[in-house]
């Protein structure tokens, strides 16, 4: 496999910005989604489980 | 049986140590060698005093210290709470004695304590020896509590402290004996640079198997931040460390990458340093400390995931900005500008989560300093982490590069951001760890919030209107076409503000020393017969939150 | 290793509102959801994934790319004095209050000269272009100023410029120069790609002491390095000294490339740079 200068910026600019781009938002849509709330207040309690 | 394991192979090391001392192959390397033999011998002399050859007991209900439950490793905490206090005074102390030597030359002390030795010695003092050490220490402390679990890897735990306080030696000794591959912040030698790795890999392993046997399903957000500091600083660390020694016996190396690529590797290192070191683990503390002292939890934990994936998303990409209108390419300086930008979003949206958790709990910044303390770190992590991408901007970059402005700015990071919210775990973590039922004084936290704040105050102004000053007068053009100013004249502009510059950091020193003092009143015991903080207060003294 | 928790998928919905629990959308992406935040090691591996590419991204083009690796004539790689000169100026911190890197602006250029080409710290391992100006830029210091100068404000700086508040280095003076192998720095030179041949290697040691022999025949370094400053640097012609090798050092730089043919073009790009 060759590892050329304008191979790496293409695959940078497409594939690769779109891959980070679509992990991200997907992070974001899992972390509001209603259902969410819930579990995100669960796991906010965590530090006062133990002192 | 305790320490013998750990008395032969330190004592082993010694002895590999005074033989490296004899085959050296440069002077740099011998003197270290001998350095080193010093401290393991030292410590080889110390374990053995505490070998204790009886037959292993049985572990006891209660640990030596009564509160906290003996479930936890808390010992070597407990050392890296006195190890982070006092690499912090040491840091404080020697940034004064340069501020001073810049201001009045006379104070450099040739060859050893000469600016350009010691520079790196307080940055690596700040930033590793205090910074680091705190990093340690609060993540063994917040890991255990927030899985449940003790930390895993027996003693591998105290391999970590000691290993990294070793580091910090041998670091330290290294740049007054010139021992410096001159790259900031990254500055010990390919041998300090392969120990540091070693030990950072232990870390990894304490910390990765602490939370892979934990007994909460959930892994808490605050051990992302820490998770996420630890590989990446252990990528960078790497990367940028790439060198080729002259000798294997000797301490000279010259770096992998050359000019260019040697710059771009520097700062994508350093930023990420900032980012990673200073920011994602400090921000664990934030995450764990802050709502355990407001008693109440994080404002928005949903707003701390985004917060987390945002901050690792676009901090990476942003280290190009140090390298503004240089030889570097101009597509790669335009992306670090575009993504420190954008980085003021996360940034701020961590502020405010961090604030927004005293909501409905103001009243207690009345009453309780170390919760203003903690509050107002992350007050000054807003501030610098819009000023931030601010002098990223090509056109404020240019005027604001090279000069006191940066310096400035990164002080309001680290004494603000950092320091602060250091101070606050410390506060908050020596009652607990000693099992006492509270700080020896708060009026003492009380006198160093606020000489903190204003030391702070003093030397972010100072430095921004010197700074500013200072770029200024360097690019301007008298009414016959010529540079204004020699440069000797805005160096001599420049003493009344570095001489204001020391001063702030007096009051910043003097707000460490009077912690370290309360701290050790605390751990021996002692409480101070004091009116409570605040003046409507009815119900006595506001003792941290349990 | 998270097997520990078997029924996970249950668990992500543990204490969710009865309506998330009903509802199979929320349920397949809260509990992929969960799974980064219980999985020890997918956090680590996508946090690392994530920090990872910015690094590829941005540092790995920069060497392949044409503009920043492009030699330019009479870029050539340091002479066994220079180096240690170099070496000594890495040791004392030098890059801590000095840079090495004239940005296009007309006050720089004014001051310094002509604004740093890439090229010319292509044999700079490590780059010394710095971050802080507490002292003047010394990309171009070079032939600016007197050996006898450098001497005297190395020892005392103030003697020279009264307003300095440069360290005293006059431990230099009274320093020998001790570098226990040329030829072996040349050497781990080379394995990080500086251009030194088996010429170079070879008569580093008589290199390094030539150069800044006054009596010495420069013929042959001269060849091998050209444009190297020759001669006695600290007045003291009988002792080769620290303060040898670091003035060696300062008098080269920024000579090497010939801005003196300069095309019209590079003074249009500072004009640009200047107005954007």
């Amino acid at each position: 496999m060759e590892f050329s200068y304008d191979a790496m910026r293409q695959f940078a600019d497409s594939w690769g910005l779109l891959g980070m781009m679509a992990f991200f938002f997907t992070v974001i849509v899992m972390v509001l989604w209603p259902g969410a709330r819930s579990k995100a207040e669960d796991a906010a309690q965590i530090p006062f489980k133990e002192d | 049986m305790r320490n013998q394991v750990e008395a032969i192979l330190v004592g082993v090391g010694a002895v590999l140590a005074l033989v490296l001392a004899g085959l050296a192959a440069d002077e740099g390397m011998r003197v270290h060698a001998w350095v080193l033999f010093g401290v393991l011998a030292i410590a080889t002399w110390f374990l053995l005093r505490r070998v204790d050859f009886s037959k292993a007991k049985a572990i006891p209900l209660k640990a030596d210290v009564a509160t906290t439950e003996p479930f936890y490793n808390d010992t070597v905490v407990r050392y890296g709470v006195i190890a982070t206090s006092m690499w912090g005074i040491v840091g404080f102390l020697v940034g004064i004695v340069i501020a001073l030597q810049l201001a009045f030359p006379d104070l450099n002390i040739e060859p050893w304590f000469n600016f350009g030795r010691m520079r790196p010695l307080h940055t690596s003092a700040v930033i590793f020896a205090f910074g680091g050490s705190a990093l340690i220490t609060t993540s063994f402390y917040i890991v255990q509590r927030t899985t449940r679990a003790s930390l895993f890897g027996g003693s591998l735990a105290w391999f970590v402290f000691w290993g990294y306080q070793l580091f910090i030696v041998l670091a330290a000794t290294g740049y007054l004996l010139g021992i410096t591959q001159s790259k900031e912040y990254a500055e010990p030698e390919w041998y300090v640079d392969l120990w540091l790795t070693i030990v950072w890999v232990a870390y990894l392993v304490v910390f990765v198997g602490t939370l892979v046997k934990r007994k909460e399903p959930h892994i808490y957000v605050a051990n992302w931040f820490f998770l996420s500091f630890i590989v990446t600083v252990a990528m960078l660390h790497v990367v940028n460390g790439l060198t080729m020694p002259v000798s294997l016996l000797g301490a000279k190396s010259y770096s992998a990458f050359s000019g260019v690529q040697d710059a771009l590797t520097q700062w994508w290192y350093g930023h990420n340093a900032v980012g990673f070191f200073l920011t994602a683990g400090f921000l664990g503390m934030m995450y764990y400390f802050i709502p355990k002292q407001a008693n109440r939890p994080v404002y928005s934990y949903r707003l701390s995931i985004i917060h987390f994936w945002s901050l690792i998303f676009l901090y990476i990409w942003a280290g190009p900005h140090h390298l503004h209108f240089t030889a570097l390419p101009d597509w790669a300086q335009t992306l670090g500008m575009v993504f420190s930008i954008m980085l003021w979003m996360p940034s701020w949206g961590g502020m405010i989560n961090g604030l927004m958790t005293l909501a409905g709990a103001w009243d207690k910044l009345r009453t309780d300093p170390i919760l203003r303390m903690l509050a107002m770190s992350v007050a000054f992590y807003g501030m610098s982490t819009f000023e931030g991408p601010m002098l990223s901007i090509k056109s404020v970059n240019g005027l604001s590069h090279y000069t006191d402005w940066t310096i400035g700015h990164v002080h309001s990071g680290a004494l603000g951001w950092n320091g602060m919210i250091t101070f606050g775990a410390l506060y908050y973590l020596t009652p607990k760890l000693w099992g006492r039922s509270r700080l020896y004084s708060l009026r003492l936290v009380n006198w160093h919030f606020w000489l903190a704040t204003l030391g702070i105050v003093i030397y972010a102004a100072v430095m921004w209107v010197s700074g500013i000053m200072q770029g200024l007068m360097w690019r301007e053009v008298g009414p016959d076409g010529f540079l204004a100013y020699s440069f000797v004249e805005t160096v001599q502009a420049m003493h009344p503000y570095y001489v204001a510059r020391a001063f702030a950091g007096v009051l910043f020193l003097a707000g460490g020393l009077i912690m370290a003092f309360n701290l050790y009143q605390t751990i021996r015991g002692r409480l101070r017969d004091e009116a409570p903080m605040g003046q409507s207060v009815v119900e006595g003294a506001a003792t941290p939150a349990e | 290793m998270t097997d520990k928790h078997p029924k996970k998928e249950n668990k992500a919905l543990e204490g969710a509102l009865p309506e998330a629990k009903a509802d199979p959308v929320a349920r397949g992406l809260l509990a992929n959801h969960g799974k980064i935040e219980r999985n020890a090691s997918l956090l680590l591996a996508l946090s690392l994934g994530v920090v990872t590419i910015g690094g590829i991204v941005e540092i790995a083009p920069l060497f392949w790319l044409e503009n920043t690796i492009e030699e330019v004539e009479g870029v050539r790689p340091y002479s066994p004095l220079e180096l240690a000169g170099r070496n000594i100026y890495i040791r004392e911190g030098c890059y801590v209050c000095h840079s090495q890197m004239i940005r296009p602006f007309r006050d720089e250029v004014e001051r310094y000269g002509h604004y740093s080409l890439a090229a010319e710290s292509i044999y700079d391992h490590p780059f010394q272009w710095g971050s802080k100006r507490t002292g003047p830029d010394l990309a171009r210091v070079g032939g600016r100023y007197s050996n006898e100068w450098h001497v005297q404000h190395m020892i005392e700086p103030r003697d020279v410029v009264p307003e300095s508040i440069m360290p005293s280095y006059s431990f230099l003076a009274n320093a020998d120069l001790v570098v226990e192998d040329p030829a072996a720095h040349l050497v781990a030179n080379r394995r990080v790609g500086v251009p030194y041949d088996e010429a170079m290697v070879e008569n580093a040691m008589a290199d390094l002491t030539a150069q800044a022999d006054p009596d010495a025949d420069w013929s042959g370094l001269l060849e091998r390095y050209p444009k190297a400053v020759t001669g006695d640097f600290d007045g003291d012609p009988t002792r080769l000294t620290e303060m040898d090798a670091l003035i060696a050092y300062l008098q080269m730089l920024g000579t090497l490339v010939d801005f003196s043919t300069e095309t019209p073009q590079q003074a249009a790009a500072v004009e640009e740079e200047e107005a954007g």
